[in-house]
């Protein structure tokens, strides 16, 4: 059958783990994956500009051995003569085996998947809708230092109002057995109601207060705080200091608490926090190209499945 | 009082909240079908204290997922034989098809032609939909 990653619990908890397997053993031994995908064709399709994701993708498929074909802005497609997005991936779909698509509109990857017969699609972001390949690589990251997710405390800090990967990554960790939630952020960026009404209420606390919630942390996702969220230049500044790591907050911390952040930051993470063994935003970054890798394996059939 | 004769066969919609009558006629194009159509309103009841009625002599059949969305609390009476042959309460539809459009300027269905698009609901106090795109929230209005 036909699957596609359009958003992040499109896939079960054991079909992650099976992805989750699958990079682990990519990463230990990357020459034995060379050419799993010779002869494959990935098409990239971003039809909005993007470096990390679209490189991790294509740097994904070329170490499988694949090769990739595509634009990396909709100015250069067909798009710009006017041409529907389905009629560009029915067009694709006869030259590729896979796809990653990135589109500013919201749904465009769940559109596109209904047209296709024989080509998978990734939604590599679709608006501030889903990512779902960065929700697998916050798992993999955390999958990867801490073993496990059952019975582990996150605290997401920031724009949690407005951070699609943290509302994905929210509901993908509340698949596992007694996590719990600490919200942190100002009044003005408060998770949304709608994504709070899924929790269980016990599992979770709001606060303004990164530095007292810091304590009891077993990860630590930071994301960007804009200034142009504030309605006011004051209160920004009167609460921007309150979300910046730095290594004062990050001495109050666990020992083994990470650090996590989906990038590029801003200022809410201080550079100096970058030598502390426990900030592993740059690792991240290269869980999410192996995670990748599984993906388009386990899509195409090549692995996953069954091991 | 205005009387109007029992029909022998069809369709009676009774219990239209007071006012929405009208909009029922429009939304399910009752003006296109060529049998007897009747549309009353303001008539009194002693549980909504007025309340409007539609009846159809036809052998038509409605889409009965519009009504359900326009008028969750319609009842539908199927007439034959000049008696009520079977009743049916409406109720809000889970999933709705092709209806309801999404208002979301950032969502692709504003952009590119969606056949059967789909709504889910999500809240039957608010008879709120969700877009099976973009998640939007919205409403018949």
């Amino acid at each position: 059958m036909l699957r596609h990653l359009i958003q992040p619990l499109d896939f079960t908890t054991e079909e992650f783990e099976q992805l989750f397997r699958l990079a682990d053993q990519i990463l230990e031994n990357p020459s034995a994956y060379s050419d799993v995908c010779k002869g494959k064709l990935m098409a990239s399709l971003f039809f909005e500009p993007s470096t990390r994701t679209r490189l991790s993708f294509e740097s994904a498929m070329y170490r499988l051995g694949g090769q990739v074909v595509g634009f990396a802005d909709a100015k250069v497609s067909s798009t710009a003569k006017g041409e529907s997005l389905s009629d560009t991936l029915r067009t694709v779909e006869n030259y590729c085996d896979i796809a990653a698509m990135r589109h500013p509109k919201e749904g465009a990857a769940l559109l596109a998947s209904k047209y296709m017969t024989t080509m998978p699609i990734i939604n590599a972001g679709d608006g501030g809708h889903q990512h779902p390949t960065q929700t697998l690589t916050d798992l993999t990251t955390i999958r990867h230092y801490k073993g496990h997710f059952d019975h582990l405390t996150i605290g997401v800090c920031g724009d949690l109002k407005f951070g699609r990967t943290i509302h994905s990554l929210v509901r993908a960790m509340n698949r596992y057995d007694g996590v719990k939630f600490v919200f942190i952020s100002p009044d003005e960026l408060k998770m949304p109601q709608v994504f709070l009404d899924e929790l269980d209420p016990q599992d979770y606390t709001e606060t303004s207060n990164l530095k007292e919630a810091i304590k009891d942390l077993d990860i630590l996702y930071m994301s960007r705080v804009q200034r142009e969220r504030f309605v006011s230049e004051e209160e920004y500044l009167r609460l921007k200091d309150f979300f910046i790591l730095d290594k004062e907050k990050m001495a109050l911390a666990r020992k083994d608490m990470l650090v996590l952040h989906p990038l590029p930051r801003v200022n809410e993470i201080h550079p100096e926090v970058d030598a502390d063994p426990r900030a592993v935003y740059f690792q991240q970054a290269r869980f999410g190209m192996y995670i990748r890798m599984a993906l388009i394996m386990f899509l195409l059939g090549l692995g996953g499945q069954n091991d | 009082m205005i009387n109007v004769s029992k029909i022998k066969k069809g369709l009676v919609l009774d219990h239209i909240e007071h006012g929405k009558g009208k909009m029922l006629y429009q939304a399910l194009h009752l003006d296109e079908v060529e049998d007897p159509v009747v549309l009353m309103q303001g008539i009194s009841s002693t549980t909504m204290g007025k309340k409007d009625l539609i009846k159809i002599e036809t052998d038509l059949e409605l889409d009965y997922t519009v009504l359900g969305l326009i008028a969750p609390h319609v009842t539908v009476n199927f007439i034959k034989d000049g008696q009520r042959a079977r009743k049916m309460r409406l109720e809000l539809p889970e999933v709705v098809e092709g209806v309801l459009k999404c208002h979301n300027p950032r969502c692709i269905t504003g952009v590119e032609h969606v056949h059967k698009h789909k709504f889910y609901l999500v809240d039957p106090e608010t008879a709120t939909y969700i877009c099976e795109y973009c998640d939007a929230k919205t409403r018949y209005e």
